[in-house]
């Protein structure tokens, strides 16, 4: 288990995470894709602090920064869904061609 | 190949074969639950990795997370059972395109990049030493991410209530003319 290795593996789902937030027509499914990105970001910001950083507990920190702005991102995420669906009954992104209402 | 790599490649595995189901099942509630596999299966690798307090809060905030995820599912997808096949999606191979950009770019990075190697020290405590610093040295950066999350909590309630103190959010509000003087003459 190399750092190299986990290192391919984020980038794969963060791949992933990009042809998903691209490619995904329901508000909720981009949100998805989303999450793999920050998945494969946390995968790698924990790979970086335990094999190249010695257990520095400030790379620990930077992951719960990363959790955070997971969690940040579902929550207004959801929250801008609703108040779309609320106004416009949409929940896809092509049908939202203008932010006015 | 060593019991520990093998058991790493297999959660590797299971995490990008979980992440790509998410956008090829038919089902939105089945999309949650393999993207939650792909967590899980992430947090195992951070385990793996020595991060004790990281891996579990992974894996049980993901497990609320995707939760809710299938809940929204039900509540505005038109599919959730996956009962007719189903595929929704916009400039496919444009997406396509930018994911595999995306992973060459990142991979020739972690493959040509000479990175040091200080791996942990067997047996060294990392949970209170993270305890320590995020009560200690790196106080401000903790709180602010706190100070973030409330936030987004009164923002995601704002944002998602049908009415305040007074009334509905939006009474009175109409759209904007494209006429500057014609809001104020009504």
């Amino acid at each position: 288990m190399t750092v190299q290795a986990i290192l391919i593996v984020a980038a794969a789902l963060i791949g992933l995470g990009v042809y998903g937030t691209l490619s995904q027509q329901s508000i909720v499914m981009l949100m998805m894709g989303l999450e793999l990105i920050i998945n494969g970001v946390l995968l790698a910001t924990v790979g970086f602090w335990s094999l190249t950083a010695a257990g520095l507990p400030e790379g620990q920190l930077l992951a719960i920064v990363a959790m955070a702005v997971m969690a940040v991102e579902m929550a207004i995420g959801f929250a801008l869904v609703v108040a779309v669906f609320r106004r416009r009954e949409v929940d896809m992104t092509d049908r939202l061609g203008t932010m006015s209402h | 190949m060593s019991w520990a790599d093998a058991i790493f490649w297999l959660l590797a595995a299971t995490a990008l074969l979980a992440g790509w189901r998410v956008f090829r099942t038919d089902s939105m509630v089945r999309a949650s639950f393999f993207l939650l596999a792909s967590f899980i299966a992430v947090g195992a690798i951070m385990l793996m990795l020595g991060a004790a307090y990281l891996g579990f809060a992974t894996i049980f905030m993901m497990a609320v997370e995707m939760m809710v995820m299938a809940l929204f599912m039900v509540m505005f997808m038109m599919n959730p059972a996956g009962l007719n096949p189903m595929s929704m999606v916009h400039q496919h191979g444009l997406a396509i395109v930018a994911g595999l950009v995306t992973f060459a770019g990142l991979g020739a990075f972690a493959l040509s990049v000479d990175l040091p190697s200080r791996p942990l020290p067997a047996g060294a405590e990392v949970t209170a030493p993270l305890g320590r610093e995020l009560l200690g040295p790196s106080m401000l950066v903790f709180e602010s991410a706190g100070v973030t999350l409330l936030a987004t909590m009164i923002c995601a309630v704002v944002l998602s209530s049908r009415s305040g103190r007074f009334g509905p959010s939006d009474a009175g509000s109409v759209p904007p003319s494209i006429d500057p003087t014609a809001q104020e003459k009504s």
